[in-house]
């Protein structure tokens, strides 16, 4: 190797090294601007909800049904009776119940979903099918089992039945996404029925059952 | 989008660099024919990417595996006229493994870990029973929910079994669990939809779990008396009266109190079992109810 060649190869190494010092900090402050955005649209996600609560505070106190688990071995869940200023609109109306629902009861151990999941968005199919769309602590905060996956959804499925006749099926995604599992048990490939009354059957993905 | 940016940038931000020293490398080089060398690189690195990516893809494919199409011919379903089989093969599984432990407690206890325990002792005991006994895994693995289905599938007089402990619920009780109720699928010539597969072996399922379940309650005070109802998703897509067994819990402080936990459990499902045998029976037509035996 000649001396002109080794000199080549030891000035480009240098403009290597140079030019990764300069670049990875700059790659690392574009890294953490974007997990800040993320979770900046979360916490709008919630103050949204917030927002939508007080909107409705002019709204009478009607006596709302929220279901969490009736001790901390989860025997069985119950409704708890609570006084809040609830709109009309269906939509809005499951936003504040199952945002309250999110918030939890006093006795954090009677709680059946995570502290940190939010309510990113929900709406109702003119069907009767409501999709609420959870972040991803939902899935990723939720103790993981049989039991406690299905406590969560029938939380959410029971205090909408008992507040919005409206939604007669619930179907639950993760950030905007379809998911297999919500935690590695529960099938969230389908709709699950909300309400009691006899429901005609839904244009739902093929698998799970939509009506009881 | 942005994480994708990202990936593209961190990917080339050191080509980037170490292009840039090949240039000075090579500074008596012509300035195209470089530039076209580079790219006839780049280009072969990344159809040999491409090439390797595929084969990755394919290799992680199993072959015999769950259908690709949405539909499946359950042997069971297969002799529609007597709608009698033996009940003789078992098929266990432990649930979660490989880079999914399932539910952790705080004193280290893993669920997939528990399960592999608890699997080994019921497999003795069904053995002993004259069952034929498989399992969805046998080491720290962690194959698909369609695959672990797969393997019931594909057999004849079997049943299938879920092992889970939870994170929650009274610790040193036990609940059996069915597929909460599905639509009955449409059939066409003997087939069902893989998805819907358990559909017609809801009523057996039934059977099965409180046969357990009563097992269980006698064992451990503060079970349910009942098999319980959930859309556990690795039943749905089993052909075969299947039930998921979970036991509380992975928060227990100390694990010796769950393994003491285990040779009742795996007795009772064993009996269980046993209990079941002579309720067997398959489906005669798919969309009506299996067990018709009172």
């Amino acid at each position: 190797m000649s001396p002109k060649l080794r000199l080549g190869i030891a000035i480009g190494f240098v403009f290597a090294v140079l030019a990764a010092a300069i670049y990875f900090p700059i790659l690392k402050r574009r890294v953490k601007k974007q997990a800040q955005v993320q979770q900046k649209s979360e916490e709008q996600a919630r103050l949204e909800l917030v927002q939508s609560l007080n909107a409705a505070s002019n709204e009478p106190k009607v006596k709302a049904k929220l279901f969490w688990a009736a001790d901390a071995e989860y025997s069985e869940l119950v409704a708890n009776t609570v006084e809040l200023p609830l709109s009309n609109d269906p939509v809005l109306r499951s936003k504040q119940v199952l945002s309250t629902l999110l918030a939890g009861p006093v006795d954090s151990e009677l709680r059946t979903l995570p502290p940190d999941a939010a309510l990113l968005a929900f709406y109702i199919l003119p069907d009767g099918t409501a999709v609420a769309d959870f972040s991803d602590a939902m899935a990723n905060s939720i103790p993981s089992g049989v039991q406690s996956e299905q406590f969560a959804v029938d939380s959410i499925a029971r205090t909408l039945e008992a507040n919005v006749p409206q939604v007669l099926r619930l179907r639950i995604l993760i950030h905007g996404q379809a998911v297999e599992t919500l935690a590695g048990h529960l099938d969230l490939s389908g709709t699950f029925p909300v309400s009691t009354k006899p429901v005609p059957p839904a244009p739902a993905p093929a698998g799970v059952p939509t009506t009881k | 989008m942005p994480s994708l940016f990202h990936c593209a940038s961190a990917i080339a931000g050191p080509s980037a660099c170490i292009s840039f020293g090949i240039l000075l490398c090579v500074p008596l080089m012509n300035l195209t024919n470089l530039m076209n060398a580079l790219i006839r690189r780049i280009a072969a690195v990344s159809f040999a990417g491409v090439l390797l990516g595929a084969l990755a893809v394919h290799s992680q494919t199993p072959s015999p595996g769950p259908p690709s199409a949405s539909t499946t011919t359950p042997p069971n379903s297969q002799n529609p006229a007597t709608g009698r089989a033996a009940l003789n093969i078992v098929v266990l599984d432990p649930a979660h493994g490989g880079t999914d432990p399932g539910a952790r407690g705080s004193a280290g206890i893993r669920e997939a870990d528990i399960v592999l325990e608890l699997t080994a002792q019921v497999r003795h005991g069904l053995e002993n029973q004259g069952f034929q006994v498989l399992q969805t895994r046998s080491s720290n693995e962690n194959p698909s929910f369609d695959d672990r289905s797969a393997l019931a599938n594909a057999q004849t007089g079997a049943i299938f079994v879920s092992l889970h402990v939870s994170s929650t619920g009274l610790s040193g009780t036990v609940r059996a669990y069915t597929m909460a109720d599905m639509a009955m699928p449409p059939t066409t010539g003997g087939l069902i939809p893989w998805d819907q597969a358990q559909a017609s072996y809801l009523s057996l399922s039934r059977k099965l779990g409180d046969a357990v379940q009563g097992e269980l309650t006698q064992r451990f005070k503060g079970s349910p008396m009942n098999v319980q109802s959930a859309y556990v998703r690795q039943l749905r897509t089993t052909a075969a009266p299947a039930i998921a067994v979970e036991l509380s819990s992975v928060a227990m402080e100390d694990k010796a109190d769950l393994d003491r936990m285990l040779p009742g459990v795996a007795d009772a499902i064993v009996r269980g079992v046993v209990t079941f045998r002579p309720s067997y029976v398959t489906p005669a037509v798919p969309g009506n109810a299996p067990g018709a035996k009172p």
